[in-house]
């Protein structure tokens, strides 16, 4: 077996450089077909009934005026529609009415009629004091770590409390502040959903998923077939964001549905479902008290946090808080509370933008309390960087400060000059991810005529897997990124991990280079005989094999593969998630910095400029690596200011969900982006590591510190809206 | 649905509930009403109801169709044309997925009964694409302006549609110009940078 590497810098032709995606031109022209936009001959078009209350007990459903709607051919109870089930959040799917067309199928749900019995609603997650009035609350957990630790004799409680106060007597700057961060949906511009169909007793399915790989054993478990009966696919998918990881019970129902009338089936929800069952983010609410030496530099932090992730509790985990930089005391509790709302699913690094944001706002007040500059306080900080990555930080900071012209454009908190009502500030973030390899395995065939062909069981979500295999196979073999055919995106190819984590670029690199450079050895014995050469002195570069010490012995590459014989040679190489590798690493830093723009009159924010300095190892690709980073700060912007799930407290009703009133960032909104990939030959040593999370991480933290320092006024909650913005300046 | 459901129109003479009923896009189809009587009045004012076959000038070609008052031109182009690019994002068109031009101008097929758009020429993303696509399509690539690329054929007729009217478009009037359309994967930045590109030719 090969030892598996990279080639150096300088070596490397094709990894590291700049290359358009290999599926661009579909997708720009519409030619790409998403899971929504396959059509099957025959198919029916299934829509779904959701309750209207978020918390009932079904008294009946009388879905026989659907079912008599001309166009409508079948209609499906789901278990939850049943009598006397209790329905836990708005939006429930109760019904699928399956038509000849949508407009029959929304006719027939129109003709549906549900009475229920209506029961409590709560729904308001920011409110503690109240969740626990009606029951609402649990314990979610949390830690304590001092430095002094209790004697035999000490009862624990006791001591860390009054240690805990010992410390914030001996504090030089105490701050107490309260940041929260309210929940916000997936919001997939291509909703959950599939077009499946019954072919010989196997199932087809087209669906709208992460998980290629992974739902065709969930499949065959709900509909009690074998999974080699189900064969899931999904050449592009429209956004999953950590949501799209399983059939869920919609999918089945179309499977069956699909069974039950002999047709294909599409179901995918209704907009307004997409919102209410699609996904959403737990929010995070929390009251700190946090000390700092004169430097500072904090010595103690006292927080609890609540929120929730939906029916079950949830919330944001306190292993995150206070994110990254950690003292060594500090004192963490956190609260669940169950609302009447779906639940939660992963979004983009679980727990971090959350953590980030209601936390490291209380270190930018620090800075303001003391009158320093928060760079310098967050540098001070470093020492606390839980994660062993203060260097990288620090590195990273210095670019950021570079790029936003920091030391020129900082003025203490609420200091700036104003032009009219307009004021100006900065303010700045950073956050940490693993991003660790996923488990992968990808099927390589090297054809006699040179031609090179990979198939794994990955999916592309935009990212640019497909580009960044292309790549590794071409800088493998010497070749050109058009010189091989990347196959993704069906659960017929060889296992590959679920994109989740950051954890598909280190997967695909992985299984792909491992594949290559095994199909590699075997090629290099072949030309070594017909060259006469060591096969241990040959190189594959520019279409050539060759000797690397004396370059004009060479065999281009076709006739080499010539050697292989009449069948193509085939090798399956693997990778395991948690084995050692060259190739690949984890654990990444970042720093985001922002500058905006509030106006005090209307209380509107702009992002002049956002700059987000990233590493992640080895890049494999620069411009869909810089994307990925473009992306998450341009979603992180939306989170920021605009978006949030606006639910009714009294009738626990998500009044937003629709994009009208779900508010998103639009092109004109995000200022000027600058992305800087932190690259240096330390981190390239590292290997490849996913960048999907991180830098979604931070740009909350960083506009909210930026709108403080402009403003000399927390806006505590996020998003921060024009009225939160006027209401926080009315209180101050 | 449920409790607030309304009785069905009386079976004779022209009703604008039934006219409308079951689109259910009940704010679009109101705001398409005008739009719809026009269409209607080049074959002289006529009531519709059911199905009925329609000429449509889809990139170039007259394809006949089938529609019903309530089917929007979204829902034709995808399913009897197999024209996916326009896509189903919105109801209401505020994402602007499903912009294609009818008679040059940008608009959301979502929003757009199908019976409104005959005797017009509709020109979906994919009249855009070929053997030599758009320079807009070139400039998305080169520019990496996608990533899950679901928005990306709205945005792609989008700017095609704006810098046919602001062919020297300087950036601020790119960024102005352009929020018709939702991307959730956060392309903006990249999509300034290609429409700018097609402004200077390259």
């Amino acid at each position: 077996m090969p030892e598996y590497s990279w080639p150096s810098r300088e070596a490397s032709t094709v990894i590291g450089k700049v290359h358009d995606r290999l599926d661009g031109t579909v997708k720009a022209t519409g030619a790409a077909k998403y899971t929504y936009d396959i059509n099957l001959k025959n198919q029916l078009i299934a829509v779904a009934f959701g309750s209207p209350y978020a918390h009932c007990k079904i008294k009946n459903l009388d879905v026989s005026g659907a079912q008599k709607t001309p166009g409508v051919v079948h209609v499906e109870v789901l278990p939850q529609g049943k009598k006397d089930t209790e329905i836990e959040w708005e939006g429930e799917l109760l019904a699928v009415v399956a038509a000849e067309s949508e407009g029959a199928a929304r006719e027939g749900l129109s003709n549906i009629k549900l009475t229920v019995d209506e029961l409590d609603v709560f729904a308001d997650e920011s409110n503690l004091a109240a969740a626990e009035e009606a029951g609402r609350t649990g314990k979610g957990g949390g830690k304590v770590e001092t430095v002094n630790e209790p004697g035999d004799d000490d009862d624990e409680d006791e001591f860390v409390e009054k240690e805990i106060e010992r410390l914030f007597k001996q504090a030089k700057y105490v701050v107490e502040g309260y940041y929260g961060i309210n929940p916000i949906t997936h919001c997939c511009l291509e909703p959950h959903g599939s077009t499946v169909e019954w072919k010989d007793g196997k199932l087809e399915v087209h669906l709208s998923t992460q998980n290629v790989s992974g739902t065709d054993e969930q499949f065959a478990r709900d509909l009690k077939v074998d999974a080699d009966d189900v064969n899931v696919h999904c050449d592009y998918i429209g956004g999953g964001f950590g949501s799209k990881f399983a059939p869920d019970y919609w999918g089945i129902a179309a499977a069956r549905i699909s069974k039950a009338t002999g047709r294909p089936v599409k179901f995918m929800l209704q907009r307004d479902q997409e919102l209410k069952l699609g996904g959403s983010r737990p929010s995070g609410y929390l009251k700190v008290r946090l000390g700092a030496d004169a430097k500072g530099v904090v010595q103690v932090w006292d927080s609890q946090h609540w929120g929730s992730s939906g029916y079950r509790g949830g919330g944001v985990s306190h292993s995150v808080v206070p994110y990254v930089l950690v003292p060594k005391n500090y004192r963490r509790i956190s609260t669940t509370i169950k609302v009447n709302l779906a639940n939660a699913r992963a979004w983009r690094a679980p727990n971090h933008p959350q953590a980030c944001a209601m936390t490291q706002t209380a270190l930018d007040d620090l800075a303001a309390k003391m009158g320093a500059d928060s760079y310098d306080i967050f540098m001070a900080n470093l020492v606390n960087a839980s994660n062993g990555k203060a260097d990288v930080y620090r590195a990273e900071m210095e670019i950021g400060a570079r790029l936003i012209d920091w030391k020129a454009k900082w003025h203490p908190h609420g200091k700036g000059t104003s032009r009219g009502s307009i004021v100006d500030g900065l303010g700045m973030g950073l956050h940490t991810w693993g991003g660790t390899a996923n488990t992968s395995s990808c099927l390589l065939k090297v054809y006699p005529d040179g031609g090179v062909e990979s198939f794994c069981g990955t999916q592309d979500l935009g990212t640019g897997t497909r580009t960044v295999c292309a790549q590794v196979l071409a800088e493998t073999f010497g070749l050109g990124v058009n010189d091989v055919r990347i196959n993704v995106g069906s659960s017929k190819y060889p296992n590959s991990g679920a994109s989740g984590g950051s954890t598909t670029v280190g997967a695909v690199c992985e299984s792909h280079r491992r594949a290559g450079q095994d199909a590699l050895e075997k090629i290099f014995e072949l030309a070594a005989k017909e060259l006469g050469v060591d096969a241990s002195v040959l190189e594959a570069v520019g279409g050539k094999i060759r000797d690397s010490a004396n370059r004009n012995k060479s065999i281009a590459w076709r006739k080499a593969c010539s050697l292989i014989g009449l069948k193509p040679l085939e090798v399956t190489s693997s990778y395991q998630r948690g084995a050692k590798s060259p190739l690949t690493g984890s654990g990444v830093g970042g720093v985001q910095m922002a500058h905006v723009e509030v106006d005090k009159e209307t209380g509107v924010i702009k992002i002049k400029k956002f700059v987000a300095v990233q590493d992640q190892g080895l890049v494999i690709n620069p411009k869909t690596c810089k994307s990925q980073v473009f992306g998450a700060v341009i979603m992180g912007i939306a989170a920021a200011l605009y978006e949030q799930r606006v639910t009714d407290p009294k009738s626990g009703k998500f009044i937003n969900a629709e994009l009208s009133d779900y508010k998103l960032a639009r092109v004109g909104d995000i200022g000027d982006v600058v992305v800087e990939l932190y690259e240096p030959e330390s981190e390239r040593q590292r290997g490849v590591i996913g960048n999907g999370e991180p830098p979604a991480i931070s740009p909350k933290a960083a506009i909210a510190n930026a709108v403080a320092n402009a403003l000399g006024v927390r806006v505590p909650t996020i998003p921060m809206t024009p009225k939160r913005v006027l209401d926080a300046l009315a209180k101050a | 649905m449920t409790d607030s459901k309304q009785k069905s129109a009386p079976m004779s003479g022209f009703s604008r509930r039934e006219f409308l009923r079951g689109s259910g896009a009940v704010a679009a189809a109101t705001a398409l009403q005008t739009q719809t009587a026009v269409a209607l009045d080049d074959q002289g004012p006529q009531v519709v109801r059911g199905e009925k076959k329609i000429t449509l000038n889809v990139n170039g070609k007259d394809v006949q169709v089938k529609a019903e008052p309530r089917t929007t031109l979204l829902d034709v182009l995808r399913y009897q044309l197999d024209l996916t690019g326009a896509k189903p994002v919105t109801v209401d068109g505020s994402s602007g997925a499903s912009t294609i031009l009818i008679d040059d101008k940008p608009v959301a097929a979502s929003t757009t009964l199908a019976m409104a758009a005959t005797g017009k020429k509709i020109q979906t993303v994919e009249s855009l694409g070929g053997e030599r696509p758009d320079e807009v399509v070139k400039a998305f690539v080169s520019h990496d302006a996608q990533q899950c690329g679901f928005c990306t054929p709205g945005f792609v007729v989008a700017v095609r549609a704006f810098l046919n009217k602001n062919p020297d478009a300087t950036e601020a009037e790119v960024r102005a110009g352009l929020n018709g359309n939702l991307c959730r994967c956060g392309t903006y930045a990249n999509i300034v940078e290609a429409a700018l590109a097609v402004v200077k030719g390259g």
